[in-house]
């Protein structure tokens, strides 16, 4: 029973957003690099529980993405996992990113891959689904809990207005958000065994971009606050109808 | 060549994202010199199917195969890559909500075909094909080139107005050949909120953070909503401490939402709460902290204590109601 898990690695939360070279590069300078909250909190860690609990045999972490990557790969194994992959490339094209995972992933075997619901940095949410379509497994997406069983996983998912609960067989591909699982910081006896986990790198295949990201553009700043009191806000109502035109 | 879109429904019944969705690739048809085809799986009324002519589709789709009622991204993905055959589509374009974010990926693998997930432009055909997407969770926009023959677009909900025409769609049955390997998750249970409206289609949002102090403030909140049709919504912190359930909290790690009005109450403001927020047309911002820094982000600001400012906003707003 071994499980992979796609991780990505994006810029903290906390980062000012910055472009350079005529908006068409996002400005890395400064940024500092995490691993994609959802990928680490959600299905990370479940996985990570899942072998803990002797439901599953490994766990395995593959990334997409150049040497900058191995800081953010190392931290994941310092939480857990067997060993990491890492396939030399960096693309901003979902298919990319998903059909190196697939080339590498259908030689193994996995019976579950996990990813987040989508990376919080281009806000996707593709990769996941490609790759069930192209290794020809089921997808669950949203995923709130996960149980594995009898060649099976148990998973709550979001549905349109609300939630279901589902059973698929073996292999399946599904991607992970809040309610998972509980998130984990890494001790020092993870940090150190980090150190010594096999890292393989991969090289690439050869697979061209379906799409590009020609230029960026930051949102127009708001103009100002309008500042109401307790004692106005009939005025403040008044403004919502006939100003922003929204009530 | 046509366009396909995906319409979705609850038991036969189109909601105002749907139409917004068939409006939006009629209006790309258009661009193209071509019409668009809408896709229903499942089983839907006639006379509904052909209303979505009112919204630009000239042709529908119908697989009428009860299991689609359920989604099951392989058999949804499956279907719409048949239509897209069909009619020789060179673009599809799919909800950005929880179903076409299932089902997008697996048409686009399947078709080899370029995804912009989350559109919120008409693409720009003037050099290539450049859809505009929301990126780094709303705090900035990417201009995204599909460069393969086919293309996917998943449109985030309530980017356009939407506007009846007039118009019918003719109704095709479509046969996609499914086998069983199409339906193997199998559904265990199913709990629909049932009367409210969902948050990430809420056009009106109440949301609360820590500043409203514990979960039994809530009452307020709820008033207010109540009053103005709106969903409510927390931040972070809230959801983290079980005041509210997971599905309300909003932010880079929760929901990204973009209402026309978002009342944010007791939230200092945070770029992480900013992020999923910030694509709302109008900010409101209650916080009794004046550098709070929501204000800088908002349209619209109280300073003031929420226990005493929300309720009089809800009376204001009752009162304004009363005299339209």
């Amino acid at each position: 029973m071994k499980i992979l898990v796609c991780i990505a690695q994006v810029p903290d939360t906390t980062t000012k957003i910055a472009f350079s070279d005529n908006n068409t590069h996002f400005n890395t300078q400064g940024v500092t690099m995490i691993i994609n909250p959802y990928d680490e909190w959600y299905a990370l860690v479940r996985a990570l529980e899942l072998k803990e609990s002797g439901a599953a045999s490994a766990v395995h972490l593959v990334t997409v993405g150049k040497s900058d990557a191995e800081p953010v790969i190392r931290k994941a194994l310092a939480l857990g996992g067997d060993e990491a992959i890492r396939i030399d490339t960096d693309s901003q094209d979902p298919y990319v990113v998903a059909a190196q995972i697939a080339e590498y992933a259908k030689g193994e075997n996995y019976d579950l891959v996990l990813c987040g619901k989508e990376s919080i940095d281009y806000n996707n949410g593709i990769v996941g689904g490609m790759l069930a379509e192209l290794l020809d497994m089921n997808y669950i997406g949203f995923a709130t809990k996960l149980d594995l069983g009898d060649g099976a996983v148990t998973v709550s998912r979001e549905i349109e207005g609300g939630e279901e609960v589902d059973t698929c067989s073996l292999p399946v591909v599904v991607s992970c958000q809040k309610g998972m699982s509980e998130a984990r910081i890494p001790n020092m006896r993870g940090i150190m065994a980090a150190r010594t986990k096999p890292l393989k790198v991969v090289a690439p295949a050869d697979i061209a971009p379906l799409s590009g990201i020609v230029s960026y553009e930051l949102p127009p700043a708001k103009t100002g606050v309008k500042m109401f009191t307790g004692d106005n806000l009939d005025e403040l109502v008044a403004a919502l109808h006939s100003e922003a035109k929204v009530i | 060549m046509s366009i396909i879109v995906l319409a979705e429904h609850t038991q036969g019944a189109f909601k105002k994202k749907t139409l917004e969705l068939v409006q939006y690739a009629a209006g790309i048809a258009q661009d193209m010199g071509t019409t668009a085809t809408a896709v229903v799986l499942g089983e839907a009324g006639a006379e509904e199917m052909q209303g979505l002519g009112s919204y630009g589709a000239v042709k529908v789709l119908q697989v009428p195969d009860a299991r689609l009622d359920n989604l099951s991204a392989r058999a949804y993905g499956k279907a719409i890559a048949a239509a897209a055959e069909k009619e020789g589509a060179k673009v599809i374009v799919l909800p950005h909500d929880v179903t076409g974010k299932a089902v997008a990926p697996r048409v686009a693998a399947r078709l080899k075909a370029g995804i912009v997930a989350g559109a919120v432009s008409k693409p720009d055909l003037s050099n290539g094909f450049v859809v505009k997407k929301s990126v780094f969770a709303g705090k900035a926009f990417a201009y995204v080139n599909i460069t393969s023959d086919i293309k996917v677009i998943t449109l985030m909900p309530n980017t356009f107005p939407v506007s009846k025409v007039e118009g019918s769609a003719t109704v095709e049955k479509l046969e996609p050949g499914f086998d069983d390997k199409d339906f193997a998750i199998r559904v265990k249970e199913v709990n629909k909120v049932t009367g409210e409206v969902p948050l990430s289609e809420a056009e009106l949002v109440v949301s609360g953070g820590r500043g409203l102090k514990g979960p039994e403030n809530w009452g307020i909140l709820e008033d207010l909503a109540h009053e103005l049709g709106a969903a409510l919504a927390c931040s972070r912190p809230v959801a983290d401490s079980h005041w509210r359930p997971h599905h309300e909290h909003v932010g880079q790690t929760g929901g990204t939402i973009r209402p026309n009005l978002y009342i944010a109450v007791g939230i200092s403001g945070a770029i992480q709460h900013l992020a999923g927020v910030n694509g709302s047309k109008t900010i409101v911002v209650i916080n009794k902290d004046p550098e709070a820094p929501f204000f800088k982000a908002a349209d619209y600001g109280v300073v003031g204590d929420a226990m005493e400012i929300v309720p009089k906003l809800t009376e204001a707003v009752k009162k304004y109601k009363a005299s339209h």
